[in-house]
């Protein structure tokens, strides 16, 4: 059966390109080719576009230009960061601080440097995801070098105090007279949170282009001045010698409109997310047997996530599929792997409620009517996989 | 996601024997401690024949499928040979699994084998 309509929902996971940010790129693929290292006039076109794009970035973000690098992504932006610090300042001291719920692209490499040496603190969040800037506080010790705590999580959406967080370090970092880095993954936050690096005491930012109505393939790092980072990419000069490999011009265009549109648009977009957003969590909390994962109010504009007793998540996202929506879960069955989502088990729920759950990001272009189409379907799913599941032992 | 073939997705859509027998011959319930997937098998049994089955299972499409596929070949059977149902011979009825959800195939052989174990433990 060909679904009759098609409604995303998975806005987390993916964006689709903004039509400005792509019609800003194509110039830049076969017509201003050239390469920006390059001497002659074509090159230096190419070289102009980046240079405007890079101080396009550096405007929406509070910084400058020359902060600016861009990576081949949100895992490369991420990987780079702690890489880049650690490396550095490795001779001060090998004591990192991060938590259990940050994205793979932290944890992975976060478990990589414990191999080489260094020290990692995985702190753990309340039930809602938050963790509080004390207990950054409380973990800091004379070989911190150090902390990178997401700004809002990509799987239940809660969103850090993280301006808290990064003066308390800050702070501490000049009371101890020594160098504490300070890196978020914002990867999840343009178009739904201000992010200004005038006030944010943040060292190190990482972006991710398709998350914000860019194109896939290009990511941001920001790197304040003076902040201590070896490059991890060696090759040409590019980026300042922080980041070798001819430049992707097009994908940094697009990523710069992307994110100036994503800025200049997000009052208008977290209004409008957040009322569906509302009407989609408390009409799923209707039905019985269901509960909210993350923060009931410190939490992204368009995230739901919800966990439904007695039901998979795989089941749930097929069915939905079935009728023409795309969402996600954190169930492990929809992963390569027996264990489900790393972050409701970091939560602290029980297995069987991190199979259960069911993730519905929102975009600027739902509408009320899909919303009422997934919400006329959602409760029949539920209870007919229900009904298909053997009764819980008593 | 995995891909599934098309008998997983038509056993996932409209899945066969589902359901219970207040007067079972035999009841089994496995669960997978690590996904939390469970199934549960319900048999009759007469002269040593499954002569009738059900099942219901909480779990992902390949959990589901391979359910309501091993009821269908099991329907029929003699209890010696369904004793002897490997996780593979359904993943084969079910036309093969993605390997990270064999472990799925592994719940239905499981389930069956208990309702049998239950029935020649509890004859009625």
């Amino acid at each position: 059966m060909e679904p009759t309509k098609f409604v995303y929902m998975d806005h987390a996971a993916t964006t689709p390109v903004h039509p400005d940010a792509l019609e800003a790129m194509l110039p830049y693929f076969s017509q201003l080719y050239g390469n920006p290292s390059s001497l002659y006039t074509l090159a230096q076109d190419g070289a102009k576009a980046l240079d405007d794009a890079r101080q396009r970035i550096a405007d929406v973000l509070g910084c400058r230009g020359n902060e600016i690098i861009f990576t081949s992504g949100g895992t490369e932006s991420d990987n780079t960061a702690l890489r880049g610090a650690a490396s550095a300042l490795k001779h001060t001291g090998n004591h990192i601080i991060t938590q259990t719920t940050e994205h793979h692209a932290i944890l992975h490499a976060c478990e990589e440097l414990e191999k080489s040496g260094f020290d990692i603190t995985y702190l753990s969040p309340d039930k809602t995801g938050l963790i509080t800037p004390n207990q950054v506080e409380q973990a800091i010790t004379e070989k911190t070098i150090l902390v990178t705590i997401m700004m809002a999580n990509n799987e239940i959406g809660t969103v850090q105090p993280i301006s808290e967080i990064a003066d308390v370090i800050k702070e501490k970092s000049s009371k101890l007279s020594r160098n504490i880095v300070m890196h978020t993954d914002a990867v999840q936050a343009p178009g739904l949170l201000d992010i200004n690096l005038r006030e944010l005491q943040v060292d190190m930012l990482s972006l991710s282009a398709h998350k914000f109505y860019g194109p896939k393939g290009v990511g941001v790092l920001y790197v304040r001045r003076h902040t201590p980072f070896l490059p991890q990419q060696l090759g040409g000069s590019q980026e300042r010698n922080r980041r070798g490999g001819t430049e992707n011009v097009p994908g940094a265009v697009g990523t710069s409109i992307a994110l100036e549109i994503a800025s200049r648009e997000r009052e208008a977009s977290v209004e409008h997310c957040l009322r569906l957003r509302n009407k989609l969590i408390d009409s799923m909390l209707k039905i019985p047997g269901t509960h909210l994962n993350g923060h009931p109010t410190e939490r992204l504009a368009n995230n739901v996530n919800i966990s439904f007793d007695q039901v998979e998540g795989e089941s749930i996202l097929l069915n939905l599929d079935f009728s023409g929506i795309a969402a996600s879960s954190g169930s492990a069955c929809t992963a390569a792997s027996l264990e489900p989502s790393h972050v409701l088990v970091g939560i602290g729920l029980q297995a069987q409620m991190a199979q259960g759950s069911l993730r519905l990001t929102l975009g600027r272009g739902n509408t009320d009517e899909e919303i009422d189409y997934v919400l006329s379907l959602i409760p029949k799913m539920v209870e007919r996989l229900r009904s298909m599941a053997p009764q819980p032992l008593p | 996601m995995p891909k599934y073939n098309a008998i997983i997705m038509d056993h996932f859509q409209n899945p066969q024997n589902v359901g219970e027998f207040e007067d079972a011959d035999g009841i089994g319930l496995e669960e997978n401690p690590i996904c939390g997937d469970k199934t549960q098998i319900w048999i009759r049994v007469h002269d040593d024949l499954i002569t009738d089955i059900r099942f219901k299972t909480q779990g992902c499409a390949a959990a589901i499928a391979t359910s309501s596929v091993c009821t269908v070949h099991a329907k029929g059977m003699a209890l010696e040979e369904a004793k002897s149902l490997s996780p593979n011979d359904v993943a084969n009825w079910a036309g093969g699994l993605p390997r990270a959800k064999i472990h799925c195939s592994v719940l239905a052989a499981d389930a069956l084998r208990s309702a049998i174990s239950d029935y020649e433990k509890h004859p009625r």
